[in-house]
């Protein structure tokens, strides 16, 4: 069995899990075709994602129970091994979210299993699996081979073409779980802006720096030329440490990784921590004072000049 | 209390990488300890300085080099150094059972690692030693503050962020934003010399790693460059979105 963890958020499937669902029928296809392909939501009121991923996998397992209605390492990681061992799975897919990266580890030590992160692809044959994912802040691509019977595997957000549902829906089965006390206690929240189109999610990111100038920059500038495209925005990390954004738009080795079919970078010089989050974008554009900038190095177009001139410039060429 | 703070030496942000031999090459680069964990051993040193009595230990596995990081975090002021030392690559797994043993060897209550690793770009360390150790976790904090056993922070999770407390002991994940890593003094540097940095053997630990490290490339994917001059920026804009439409084709 191969079993992919469902990641979901508001009530949604993410496209991260039919990323996994790509990868998991490949994976079948590589394991004899009667390699079942099982889905696990987990979660509290989740009776619509089971719907949904129904018509992804060939069985749906269900843990709809207040205690998961909040997410939290140990609780996922007990969860998913205990459904890994009873379902003997031999290859287990988990997202490469935050939460994601952070319980996979543990599910990979209850199995006594490999555990290969944020892959960006993934063959298994017999019970050998060869996998490729970036290293050094993502200036290198290293393969990675794991031997035995089960692996923990998580998936690179954005890398994988998303699958396309199936016409008929598979059976839903409700699973008991034997689950541990959460030891860390949430005592607060506090959520993203969701008014645009979700970062990772986006076709199109427009990005800005220092070179915006302000937070009022940032908003007549890149917020503009985003509003005009139907893109996501996002930040370097100086102008989040300065304020001027909130950190869940931050790009880079700290915030988020991006790989959008346009990624537009206003008044970024691009540091190496900036570049390992968005250097896998297929058409990277640069708008920059600084001909010497790193930015402009890995980027297919540019424009050398003042983003205060330029960026209304563009703004009017767009709206003609 | 004791406190354990896990380093690495990685290579130089700025330096450019080198594959040779299958490998990433990383002799006469410039490297240093790795910033994540900076702000690990920085936030042990603060945490005994509001007043809590703490031991601070720094660890690294690996070769030789690495006694330099550890070095720089006596420097720093931790009080001593271990250095599990092998040429052996391990992954976070592996790696996870070396510091896991020695946690509970110096009965250490609290354990900082950083979030991210910049050389094999794992967030899995921190997890998987408290996983080893059944102790819980926090993950990418950006605020901590001690109280009795009871720790009180804040960390980023999948969509913003979340204020936490957990009881001690646990495994924490440091970012940026978590504090400002001092830089060594000098004094400090002289006196970091006559501090304990104890070698210990691989051996002991009976690692046998599961993953297997099978090669290495840069892959640069080739750009176009095509860069404008944007002295006359309407005609430098007509120009770039008229690329972006009928060349790129990524805009409508």
């Amino acid at each position: 069995m191969i079993l992919i963890v469902v990641e979901h958020a508001n009530g949604k499937v993410s496209k991260s899990t039919w990323e996994m669902v790509t990868v998991a029928r490949e994976l079948a296809q590589q394991q004899g075709s009667d390699t079942p392909v099982a889905a696990l939501v987990l979660g509290s009121n989740v009776a619509a994602i089971a719907t949904e991923v129904a018509r992804a996998a060939d069985q749906v397992l269900v843990a709809d129970l207040p205690a998961l209605a909040q997410y939290d390492p140990e609780l996922w990681s007990a969860a998913v091994a205990q459904i890994a061992r009873e379902g003997e799975a031999s290859v287990i897919l988990i997202g490469g979210s935050r939460s994601g990266r952070e319980y996979s580890p543990r599910v990979a030590i209850k199995l006594d299993a490999p555990l290969l992160e944020d892959v960006i692809s993934l063959k298994a044959i017999g019970g050998a699996i060869t996998a490729q994912r970036y290293t050094f802040l993502a200036r290198v691509t290293e393969t990675i081979e794991a031997t035995g019977p089960v692996a923990v595997v998580t998936i690179k957000p954005g890398i994988f073409n998303p699958a396309t549902p199936r016409t008929e829906s598979a059976e839903q089965f409700d699973v008991d779980l034997d689950l541990p006390a959460s030891r860390l206690n949430i005592t607060g929240k506090t959520a993203e802006r969701n008014s645009r189109v979700s970062l990772t999610e986006a076709d199109i990111v427009v990005s800005g720096g220092r070179g915006v100038g302000s937070a009022e920059g940032f908003t007549q500038y890149v917020e503009a030329l985003a509003d005009q495209l139907g893109a996501a925005v996002g930040a370097t990390r100086a102008i989040v440490d300065a304020g001027w954004r909130a950190y869940s738009e931050q790009v880079g080795q700290t915030g988020k990784t991006v790989q959008p079919k346009l990624y537009i970078a206003v008044g970024i010089s691009g540091a190496v921590q900036h570049l390992s989050g968005m250097n896998k974008s297929k058409t990277i554009v640069a708008i920059n004072r600084d001909a010497e900038a790193p930015i402009f190095k890995i980027s297919d177009y540019g424009i050398v000049g003042d983003v205060p001139q330029l960026l209304p410039a563009i703004l009017a060429e767009l709206k003609k | 209390m004791r406190i354990l703070t896990y380093i690495r030496q990685v290579l130089d942000a700025e330096e450019s990488v080198r594959v040779a031999n299958n490998t990433v090459a990383l002799e006469s680069s410039k490297l240093v300890m790795d910033t994540m964990d900076e702000y690990g051993v920085e936030e042990a040193l603060r945490l005994r300085e509001s007043g809590v009595e703490a031991e601070i230990i720094a660890i690294a596995v690996g070769p030789a080099r690495m006694q330099e990081a550890l070095r720089t975090a006596l420097a720093m002021g931790a009080d001593r150094a271990i250095h599990v030392e092998t040429d052996t690559r391990l992954d976070a797994i592996a790696l996870s059972k070396i510091l896991a043993e020695i946690a509970q060897k110096e009965e250490a209550t609290l354990i900082f690692s950083g979030g991210q690793q910049a050389d094999w770009d794992s967030h899995a360390l921190g997890a998987a030693t408290a996983e080893r150790l059944n102790w819980p976790q926090a993950t990418w904090t950006s605020a901590l503050e001690l109280k009795g056993t009871t720790l009180t922070g804040k960390h980023d999770v999948d969509e913003g962020s979340e204020t936490f407390t957990v009881e001690l002991p646990a495994v924490i994940t440091t970012q940026q934003g978590l504090n400002e890593p001092r830089y060594p003094t000098l004094p400090n540097i002289m006196k970091s010399k006559k501090k304990e940095l104890r070698k210990e053997s691989l051996d002991q630990f009976n690692i046998t790693p599961k993953i297997k490290f099978a090669g290495a490339e840069i892959q640069v994917k080739a750009r176009l460059n095509k860069i404008l001059n944007g002295k006359d920026a309407l005609a430098a804009a007509a120009e770039l979105v008229a690329l972006l439409r009928d060349e790129a084709k990524v805009i409508a």
